[in-house]
């Protein structure tokens, strides 16, 4: 195992990949995995890219890859799409967009399917950018399933995040909810070649005139990602937020408060595997049954549960 | 607790255009339980071998339609012995004549479904091959 971490950090691509699948298939070499490396984490910058379906995430992406890349930049990706809830499978597809840069070295392009998670990521997309980040890569883009209005967890991992807008997606009270408009450093509005982008700019600029004045003011862009229009003006403002996090207290703020989210993660996951163990024990059918008819109640036999997992630890 | 799933890349080398017969087969293995990249149109055999290193994809399968089948298993083939991932496993269907079949297997093809196969046929000769690779893995 030692010997495959090595190699990913040295750049191995294969080694990379085999990793992130160790870690994404939760394998008992995963906190092995992740120990070794972590130490090497911490320098690349994590860029969320989020929306809504067929808002153009993916062929932004594909302009972003190219600009950074240009730049001398090693960039890594990660795409999510959703896993089905019936059978588990998935189709990944936002590579299709991106298919250019398969061949390129200085490009890493991985696809995960959502396996369950709600939040707009899969369950290891954090671990996933920590290996690209620790393996060298400079800027990783993490391109979120097509998102709704609440699936946020992108704010927990990314340092930037940009949401992507299009046109005709309803009225400025939309863009006043709570939920994913709050969550943006950068938005982005899509498909300016359609009718209504002034309008959606105007909206959310007004909307975030409406906010309390904070040291980072989210630029709004309009772009048209199939042609290229705005991607170069996109991409300096995304290194702009870079350079704002590495000067200011709101930078450090964010990159503590992410540990404490990954300690606080690591301790759900591994009380629920316990938790978890234990129930599927107790889970008979004769509990169903008392359950069913009320004789006992969720409450008091999750408490039980509980209780015998303290004890025996 | 490892959830080890099938990952499978679903390619379409080449100049033709047609792609429903890639897409029934990336539904299928979908709906079997795996995850498939797909990868859309004209890849290149370099787009494929990379993509599947990448994603750490157990298997490639690609639809040739174009009659340049011999061409492209063979240069996939050759590529994955350059990245030393041999043990990716290489499938494809489409429009393949029956007599080109055994050249195609003796380099290295695991599999190669013509029209009129079940989704089923394949699908359960995929998990089989895959859980054989991963059994020689473990071993």
């Amino acid at each position: 195992m030692q010997e495959l971490v090595r190699k990913a950090l040295s750049g191995d691509t294969r080694s990379i990949a085999r990793i992130i699948t160790l870690v994404e298939n939760e394998s008992p070499y995963t906190e092995e995995i992740m120990k070794t490396l972590y130490p090497h984490s911490g320098k690349a910058h994590i860029v969320g890219i989020t929306g809504s379906p067929g808002s153009g995430k993916s062929t932004l992406t594909d302009k972003l890859i190219h600009e950074f890349k240009e730049k001398g930049n090693k960039v890594g990706v990660i795409a999510i799409d959703p896993s089905s809830p019936f059978s588990g499978g998935a189709i990944l597809a936002d590579r299709i967009r991106m298919q250019k840069h398969a061949v390129d070295r200085n490009v890493y392009i991985r696809s995960m399917g959502s396996r369950g998670s709600l939040g707009g990521l899969s369950k290891s997309t954090y671990e996933a950018a920590l290996i690209l980040d620790a393996c060298g890569k400079d800027i990783i883009f993490i391109e979120t399933v097509g998102v709704g209005q609440s699936e946020v967890d992108i704010m927990k991992i990314a340092d930037t995040v940009c949401l992507v807008l299009v046109p005709g997606m309803g009225d400025d009270i939309q863009i006043m909810k709570a939920g994913i408009m709050e969550i943006a450093d950068i938005f982005i509005v899509n498909k300016a070649d359609r009718e209504g982008v002034e309008r959606v700019v105007a909206e959310v600029k007004m909307a975030l005139d409406l906010v309390q004045k904070r040291s980072w003011i989210p630029p709004v862009h309009s772009t048209i990602a199939e042609k290229g229009n705005g991607i170069t003006e996109l991409a300096a403002s995304i290194s702009n937020h870079h350079e704002f996090l590495s000067i200011s207290t709101e930078g450090l703020e964010k990159r503590r408060n992410r540990l404490v989210t990954e300690v606080e993660e690591i301790l759900q996951r591994e009380i629920a595997r316990f938790t978890e163990e234990k129930w599927n024990q107790k889970k008979t059918p004769e509990l169903i049954d008392s359950l069913y008819s009320r004789n006992t109640d969720p409450y008091t036999v999750a408490g039980r549960i509980l209780e015998e997992v303290l004890l025996e630890n | 607790m490892t959830h080890e799933k099938i990952r499978v890349i679903v390619a379409k080398p080449g100049l033709d255009g047609h792609d429903r017969g890639a897409k029934v087969i990336a539904r299928a293995l979908r709906d079997a339980g795996m995850e498939v990249i797909y990868t859309g149109l004209r890849q290149t055999p370099e787009q494929i071998v990379d993509t599947a290193i990448q994603e750490d994809a157990d298997a490639i399968g690609i639809s040739i339609l174009s009659g340049a089948h011999h061409f492209y298993f063979s240069r996939i083939i050759e590529l994955l012995k350059e990245h030393e991932a041999l043990d990716i496993i290489v499938f494809g269907g489409g429009v393949i004549p029956d007599d080109d079949v055994p050249a195609l297997l003796a380099m290295g093809a695991g599999a190669i479904f013509g029209p009129g196969t079940t989704t089923t046929t394949c699908v359960d000769w995929l998990k089989s091959k895959v859980h054989e690779k991963r059994t020689l893995e473990m071993a």
